[in-house]
């Protein structure tokens, strides 16, 4: 495999190199960032600047330690055996697919080095760069698809949302098993109308999508935006209650999705 | 009340049914337990709700703990000292009540055991309003000697210093020890004459031993022992039960135990009165009930929840002191439940679900301290069911069965916390613990404490660098932490001397073998606090500030370094060496009262509070007065990785080396174990099982949200049963002082991001 991936739309601010990444930080336990218990390689930098988001401070690529892929094999070896049994590897951010070259090459190695399970939280949008075998070491991807419509999901997160629908229709063409989420954002995100059009969109993908996860907004994020100096416009924003985000399943599940 | 169809469902042979084996000739319940007992594999579908009659009588029950959490206090008996039979039978509501027998003769009446100490008896009257008879204060002034008394009439002005100090604290010197486990079970099993006449065995086969001290000693015991039997025999006799005999159905069985240790806790206020391993010994005769037709799964299951109704109110009287430093008033009815047998079969059995069943039955509770002996081998049927009950109640505890059974065979119990013993054959001199954080601070003053500026270690020199380096400070801590060992030592020799002498455990030990295996179990508290220390001097530089006396005082760090909790061994290691090297000086003093076992745990119980209040800045970046980490725990905030590296962390620590246990608290919010409650619950028995299986000794697991606990701070009134795990045990989350509600609070939530 080229060391380098292939750019048709070369995109600003994405890390090209294969030998060496930026990682922003790890989660040995992490048991809501896919099946069981994950091991979660946090990678530096995103394109997106979602108003919601709750990991503000992995925006920035150079925000990350430079790590190579020794590094991070080595540090997920250690718990190569509970996560066998627990769950595996997830690759979130950030925005892991900033830094495709250099993730492929660890998730290569990862499956052949220890087998573990391997899951990707990405939002999709620069797929289009990658080559389907770049998805062979990858279990599961976990596409977040923030809006389902378009204007809104670029006011919300300050890019376009077509690429991410091509990306959850190139899994369905893949056969790629994954998981859809979801963040209920009340006043943003939980029209009913909005939530009755992204499970539509959902339910017309094809048996690939095993879940769809509707996560409540939550506060865990504003410390992080403070620290960073920067305006937080969700600071008034109240979580959903357990009632609201299960009607929001409901709507789902009403179109024969498993959702959780 | 009687649950039984009818008056006369006993089996007329007590042992009818039960197999033929070397236990009924002689005192062997572990082989009573091994031939009689039904594995059981299955899930917590059998289960009965509480029935009517329960829930009237823990409703009656709750406006007096009600009236009790409003007064502190609701009565307590100060008219005589207590004692097996002092008090007359007392009930909560006699015609109700499945199980009988109060400390005293009313619910929530505490007593008073003026043999540990008479001040603290008198300081605790007095907080709370009450007043002492005065014969009784004429006795323990003018006629009898105390515990209390007698250590302090052989201390030495070096453990006076350290004492005072804090450099070595919580020592049992002014209450009682606890920490022994009486068999409860052999009075079910056997009756009182079968062991009075073991004991007297016991006493005449020492009728030509040679008369020097140790024998002596052990004879007067032993004629304490039995003597502690005719009363407790005739304790039983009050609520009208003959006890003389083995009990001859599953009420009585669980009667008899329960009279075994409710004579242990009208006899001792011991600071940790635990149960030990009774439920599936109870099954054997729940099972046995059941196939004779006697008993409905409903019945079996309202005795236990009678019999956890009297474990929940064991009250002691205690000082407020004493209560801040262990929040509340904790009794550490401690009763294991889970394992698996030696054989390769489970011991969970349908009576540990039913003891389990009582967190829904009753509501979440801190006692009795449920502890589940976790294997990666349990069934998974009973590992779910721990893992909800975990969930939806915070109220358990989980201990590595796989590592103790190793050391301690398959009939062990806990004590208090993580003290693995085994039941009836081995006991423990408590020896509450040596603050490490304080000895380091030592090492660099020289002896001289950093907060009263006075001497308290002799023999040490002072570190006058400015900057701190790596081999001084190992060699400085080396001599400060010798002076510790040998003044701990002398201090623990002399407590429990003195406890022997003037408050033995009189029925407690009549439910023990004759020889028993003694340890002497010395702690320590500051381990995180210490190897981070340790990892920032080697790590990054560690400058000095100190005052005009040119006493320590502060430190500066300049530069990151790795702390303990994230799975490097570049601090684990430190971590490992500091507990290692801490036994091995315990272990090289030259006597060891009775010729116990020096051993050693990491827990703080809740007074890693305390111990941060009386420790000074340290060279880790913790400020003075902060608390300390709980346990074994790393350093709260330290922990940058989760808790499965925070959990690997502290696996390392060598168990081998910590005997008394490692104690870790886990606290996350329910949301970030998983979405769902299936993945919830599987999540955590995988991480109980990897815990497990990395050799992780002990784990406390909360699954709170962060609001629920802010809530309960501001209206205690609605939270009566909150419940959060805390070093080994639980807590009432009212109960705890607002500085503790808030180190609880500010600890780690391993939300993840």
């Amino acid at each position: 495999m080229d060391a380098r991936v292939h750019h048709p739309h070369p995109v600003a601010g994405v890390h090209h190199d294969a030998d060496h990444g930026f990682l922003h930080s790890v989660e040995t336990g992490g048991a809501i960032d896919g099946p069981g218990v994950r091991f979660v390689f946090f990678m530096a930098g995103c394109l997106f600047r979602c108003l919601y988001c709750h990991n503000p401070d992995t925006w920035k690529l150079h925000n990350g330690r430079r790590v190579d892929a020794d590094d991070m094999l080595e540090e997920l070896a250690r718990y190569a055996g509970f996560l066998k049994l627990a769950g595996g590897v997830t690759f979130s951010g950030g925005e892991p697919l900033m830094q495709a070259a250099f993730v492929g090459q660890v998730t290569t190695r990862i499956k052949e080095e220890l087998g573990l399970h391997i899951a990707l939280d990405t939002q999709g949008f620069l797929h289009e760069s990658l080559d389907d075998d770049w998805f062979n070491p990858v279990d599961l991807v976990m596409l977040d698809i923030k809006h389902i419509d378009p204007l809104r999901y670029e006011k919300l997160t300050a890019q376009p949302l077509q690429p991410t629908l091509d990306f959850a229709h190139r899994l369905k063409a893949m056969q790629q098993p994954a998981w859809i989420r979801y963040v209920l954002v009340p006043g943003l995100t939980d029209g009913a109308d909005d939530v009755a059009r992204m499970a539509d969109f959902v339910a017309g993908l094809g048996p690939n999508i095993e879940r769809v996860e509707v996560l409540p907004f939550h506060q865990m994020g504003a410390s992080k935006w403070a620290e960073l100096n920067k305006p937080y416009a969700l600071a008034d924003t109240p979580t959903p209650d357990d009632a609201a985000t299960e009607a929001a399943r409901d709507v789902f599940r009403a179109r024969g999705l498993v959702a959780s | 009340m009687n649950v039984y169809a009818n008056a006369s469902s006993l089996h007329a042979d007590p042992w009818t049914g039960f197999s033929d084996g070397a236990w009924r000739t002689e005192i062997d319940v572990r082989g009573f337990i091994q031939e009689n007992y039904t594995p059981y594999e299955g899930d917590d579908s059998f289960l009965a709700p509480a029935t009517e009659r329960t829930k009237a009588l823990w409703e009656k029950l709750g406006e007096l703990l009600k009236a009790e959490r409003e007064k502190g206090v609701l009565d307590v008996s100060a008219d005589r000292a207590s004692s097996i039979t002092a008090h007359d039978a007392g009930y909560i509501d006699r015609e109700e009540e499945l199980i009988v027998g109060l400390q005293t003769d009313a619910p929530l009446k505490r007593s008073i055991m003026p043999n540990g100490g008479l001040r603290m008896v008198e300081n605790g009257l007095e907080a709370y309003g009450f007043k002492l008879a005065p014969e009784v204060k004429e006795v323990w002034t003018r006629y009898r000697k105390s515990h209390n008394q007698g250590v302090f009439d052989v201390y030495s002005p070096d453990i006076l210093a350290a004492r005072k100090s804090g450099v070595i604290t919580g020592l049992p010197d002014a209450y009682g020890r606890g920490r022994i486990i009486g068999d409860y079970r052999r009075v079910a099993l056997y009756g009182t004459d079968f062991l009075r006449e073991e004991k007297k065995a016991e006493f005449h086969a020492l009728d030509d031993a040679d008369f020097d001290e140790a024998t002596m000693r052990l004879r007067e015991e032993i004629s304490e022992q039995y003597r502690a039997l005719d009363e407790l025999r005739e304790m039983a006799a009050k609520y009208g039960f003959d006890i003389s005999h083995p009990a001859q159905n599953a009420r009585e069985a669980i009667q008899w135990t329960y009279f075994g240790y409710l004579a242990a806790v009208k006899e001792q206020n011991g600071a940790a009165m635990s149960l030990g391993r009774i439920s599936t010994f109870l099954d054997i005769y729940v099972e046995r009930d059941m196939a004779a037709g006697f008993l409905t799964e409903e019945a079996a299951q309202e005795m236990i929840d009678d019999l956890v109704i009297k474990l929940r109110i064991i009250r002691f009287l205690r000082t407020p002191d004493y209560d801040q430093l262990f929040s509340g008033d904790p009794t550490w009815v401690t009763e294991v439940i889970g394992g698996m047998g030696e054989d390769g079969r489970t011991l969970v059995a349908k009576t540990g679900f039913r003891f389990l069943n009582t967190l829904y039955n009753l509501g979440p509770a801190p006692e009795p301290n449920l502890t589940v002996l976790w294997s990666t081998r349990l069934p998974k049927g009973f590992k779910a069911f721990c893992a909800r009950v975990s969930a939806d109640t915070s109220a358990i505890q989980y201990e590595n069965d796989d590592l103790m059974r190793e050391k301690w065979g398959d009939d062990y119990g806990i004590a208090c916390c993580v003290s693995a013993m085994r039941i009836g054959k081995q006991m423990q001199f408590f020896g509450a613990r040596a603050n490490l954080a304080k000895a380091l601070l030592y090492a660099i003053n020289g002896g001289v404490d950093e907060t009263s500026g006075k001497k308290v270690a002799d023999g040490l020199e002072p570190i006058t660098a400015d900057v701190l380096d790596y081999d001084e400070v190992v060699a400085k801590f080396d001599k400060a932490t010798d002076w510790l060992a040998k003044t701990y030592v002398k201090a623990l020799n002399a407590i429990h001397y003195m406890h022997d002498k003037y408050a033995y455990e009189r029925i407690e030990m009549a439910l023990h073998d004759r020889d028993v295996l003694r340890t002497m179990a010395c702690g320590i508290a500051g381990l995180s606090i210490v190897a981070d220390a340790f990892s920032a001097i080697k790590h990054a530089k560690v400058h000095v500030i100190r005052n005009e006396d040119g006493l320590a005082v502060d430190y500066r760090i300049e530069g990151d370094y790795p702390a303990f909790g994230n799975n490097d061994d570049r601090v684990d290691d430190i971590a490992v060496w500091l507990t290692e090297t801490f036994m091995d000086k315990v272990k090289a003093q030259p006597v060891f009262y009775r010729d116990a076992l020096p051993t050693q745990s990491i827990l703080t119980i809740t007074s890693n509070v305390v111990y941060g209040k009386k420790t000074g800045n340290t060279p880790d970046g913790r400020r003075a007065g902060e608390p300390f980490a709980p346990g074994a725990n790393p350093m709260n905030g330290r922990d940058k990785k989760g808790f499965v590296a925070a959990g690997a962390s502290i696996a390392k620590l060598p168990y081998g080396s910590a005997l008394d246990g490692i104690s870790w608290t886990a606290s996350a919010t329910p949301s970030s174990l998983g979405h769902t409650e299936e993945d919830r619950i599987a999540n955590l028995c995988n991480c109980l099982d990897g815990f497990a299986a990395a050799k992780g000794f002990h784990v406390n697991v909360n699954l709170l949200k962060k609001e629920t606990l802010l809530h309960a701070m501001e209206h205690p009134e609605e939270y009566p049963q909150l419940t959060i795990r805390v070093s080994g045990y639980a807590v009432n989350f009212i109960k705890l002082t607002r500085e503790q509600q808030m180190d609880v609070i500010n600890r780690t939530f391993h939300a993840t991001m």
